[in-house]
């Protein structure tokens, strides 16, 4: 894991004491709510419906086992004992007072931790591959590189105040896990020159009312030339896009209007001017410097198959039902990475208490090299973990609620917070997730329907990804009743594309038999191997139009 | 308004803005809107008096770049705080058109922003009572370390990293 040095340390630190003046100055009445306003959104401190809710950033998603700890503990201390792991990788916690936010980041700030960059138009937390670094197959490990984006975006005096907010996320991989295309700036790692890693980069994509998938804007950029490629996209954006429309705003609007190969070009025209009085090329030996913070741990010699394993599988069936969804494989013969499910039956997708969060703080110390990932699904990773630990680990995890065998199944679903707290939300999201979660709770039925990824969003902002899932659901308002309107065929991966909307939405009364149309439609349909995706690929939008409105 | 140059309070401002369809004075430092700059070029280049040229956020800086060591002043517009546009205004008129005569930010600029326009390349700050020769001060000396080089000459966390 990347460790701070003095200098790391320092500007976290100051950024604390800058805060903290701009609370007491609040506090005392000397700052309104609306100049404080903008200043709490710099330190992603938001209003919401009942309270305040604090965004605490985990760059690109990665956590050591102190760090898991100190979130537990602010849960427990500022909280009301639990957070929430978001799809950008973060926390949010949603119960703090305001009084005691310098008192949290001071304490996070003590583990290298903060809420830098969590809200407004600026350069977001940079996020990325929950497998990063140990997935077979990988061209490079994106740690290093978003370590290296994270540095050059904070506090970046050019690009604070953008015309709206700025999402980048990298993979190393050619299997997308970290939705790089529906970004504003998506970049996958490929073969440059002479071995070297080199970047694809996409411009443009995102959610919100106005879903788009990324462009390529920039092939096989050298490394040494990544940030100066970034600062030539972000000063285009910054001087040409919208600031009169808020849901104008975002990068995919530009991209759009201007034409991908239009944006592109003045991108390589900005590029080729070679910077403004600055030297953006990694000097030699600082890839290397940030690459050595993320080398492989100390992985013990093993052969992959390992009989303790093979025979609690045998004997085991839940814990077999487990490592069948919840295990990925591992590149180093003998490990295994450990996805750590989120989404119990019937619970809010994301939650954790600060009990669980100290359990998994255990399990990454004890049997995974003291890491834990976050991922953009709302669930948690321990990257390493040895086959012959994983019936232990298992059965920790199932003492702690956290061992539901369900990613990437139906009750593995994104949802975003929606009207219980946001107030941006024209419904509620986590009461939709929990019945359809309820309704499927069946394991069996679940394994049966195989893959298949439902995405809550509470309005039309997108925050639960809705545009994307397999089968999105959209909360909406109509005349002061919420109502579901339903998606399908959406992708996040690197096959990214836009669902389509099936028809007229449903009452929250008729959405969870909805869902079970489209389920039982896509299981009359499905051929052999099929995921509910291939099917509708291959099928289309009509008998699930018919099956869900024939009867109307 | 209060002026701040350099983070010291200026009373009497030399610069007179002057409207687009006055007359030029003859004997003062002129400042005139970048249209007006584009519109009378010709006859402007021959003036010997000082002019200085007021861009909206609006405007491309990219239309004077050649023209920039005509200027004793460049004045930029943030109609709101959140319109950022004018930083990177600073940074191509600064750092990448070498201008080396003032780089006023004209408008609804915060405090908390006072820091980031410095290293953008303003010297020159014209906003609301707020402004103040402490709050420049304090904004300029709150952060001891800066990872972005922006060519103000801060040596980075990675040029110290590197011995720099």
């Amino acid at each position: 894991m990347y460790r701070y040095d003095e200098f790391d340390h320092t500007i976290v630190k100051e950024r604390v004491t800058e805060f903290t003046g701009q609370v007491k100055r609040r506090l005392a009445g000397e700052l309104t709510e609306d100049e404080f306003k903008p200043l709490r959104l710099m330190n992603g401190l938001y209003l919401q419906l009942h309270a305040y809710m604090l965004r605490v950033a985990i760059p690109y998603g990665t956590l050591s086992g102190t760090q898991m700890r100190m979130l537990a503990h602010v849960a427990r201390k500022y909280d009301k004992g639990y957070g929430h792991f978001t799809t950008r990788q973060n926390i949010q916690y949603n119960w703090p007072k305001l009084k005691d936010v310098p008192d949290i980041l001071a304490d996070l700030a003590t583990v290298e931790m903060h809420a830098i960059q969590t809200s407004g138009n600026c350069i977001r937390n940079v996020t990325s591959d929950q497998y990063a670094g140990v997935a077979a197959g990988e061209i490079d490990d994106p740690r290093v590189w978003a370590e290296i984006l994270r540095q050059w975006s904070t506090f970046h005096p050019e690009y604070t105040f953008l015309p709206r907010k700025f999402k980048i996320a990298v993979t190393g991989h050619s299997n997308d896990r970290a939705a790089i295309k529906m970004h504003d700036v998506g970049i996958i790692i490929v073969e440059g020159e002479n071995g070297e890693p080199a970047f694809d980069i996409y411009a443009g994509g995102g959610q919100g009312r106005t879903p788009m998938v990324a462009h390529l804007v920039g092939e096989k950029i050298a490394a040494r030339d990544l940030l100066h490629f970034m600062d030539a996209i972000m000063r285009v954006y910054n001087m040409h896009g919208r600031r009169d429309n808020l849901y104008k705003a975002r990068i995919k609007i530009l991209v759009h209007a201007l034409g991908a190969e239009e944006f592109a070009r003045q991108v390589k025209e900005e590029f080729a001017k070679g910077g403004a009085g600055d030297d953006l090329k990694l000097p030699d030996g600082e890839i290397e410097r940030i690459r050595a913070y993320f080398a492989p741990p100390a992985y013990e010699t093993l052969t992959d198959s390992d009989a303790d394993y093979e025979k609690a599988l045998a004997e085991d069936k839940a814990f077999a039902q487990w490592a069948r969804t919840n295990l990925a494989d591992h590149k180093v013969p003998g490990y295994a990475l450990v996805n750590v499910s989120l989404k119990p039956i019937g619970g809010i997708a994301g939650d954790a208490s600060d009990a669980q969060m100290d359990a998994v703080a255990d399990l990454a110390e004890t049997f995974s090299f003291d890491e834990v990932r976050v991922t953009h699904e709302q669930n948690l990773t321990l990257p390493d973990v040895k086959k012959s630990d994983l019936y232990e680990v298992w059965k920790r995890l199932d003492a702690a609620l956290l061992a539901t065998p369900n990613i990437g199944l139906i009750s593995d679903m994104i949802v975003c917070p929606g009207l219980d707290y946001c107030d941006l939300a024209n419904a509620r999201s986590i009461s939709i997730g929990q019945m359809i979660s309820e309704r499927f709770a069946d394991l069996d039925k679940e394994h049966d329907i195989g893959e298949l990824k439902v995405k809550i969003s509470g309005c039309i902002n997108a925050c639960g990804h809705h545009h994307v899932g397999h089968i999105g659901i959209l909360g909406v308002d109509k005349k002061g009743v919420e109502f579901y309107q339903v998606t399908l065929g959406g992708s996040a991966d690197e096959n990214a594309a836009v669902g389509d909307i099936v028809g007229p939405a449903f009452t929250e009364e008729q959405i969870v038999g909805a869902i079970e149309t489209i389920v039982e439609t896509f299981v009359a349909n499905r051929r052999d191997g099929e995921i509910f995706l291939d099917t509708y690929r291959r099928i289309g939008i009509d008998p699930f139009k018919e099956t869900l409105y024939a009867a109307a | 308004m209060p002026l701040l140059k350099d983070g010291v309070a200026v009373s009497d401002d030399k610069w007179v803005r002057v409207d687009d369809d006055a007359d030029l004075p003859e004997d003062c430092h002129a400042l005139i809107s970048m249209t007006r700059w584009l519109k009378d070029r010709d006859a402007l280049l021959t003036r010997n008096k000082p002019i200085g040229v007021a861009l909206e956020s609006s405007d491309n800086p990219d239309e004077i770049m050649d023209d920039l060591d005509r200027f004793g002043l460049i004045a930029v517009d943030f109609p709101l705080f959140k319109d950022g546009r004018g930083f990177s205004y600073g940074r191509l008129i600064r750092h990448r058109g070498k201008f080396e005569g003032e780089l006023r930010a004209t408008g609804g600029v915060l405090v908390d922003q006072l820091h980031y326009l410095a290293r953008c390349g303003y010297d020159a700050v014209d906003g609301d009572d707020r402004i103040t020769e402490a709050a420049w001060a304090e904004a300029n000396s709150r952060f001891s370390v800066v990872y972005q080089p922006t060519g103000d000459g801060q040596k980075t966390a990675l040029q110290r990293r590197h011995g720099g």
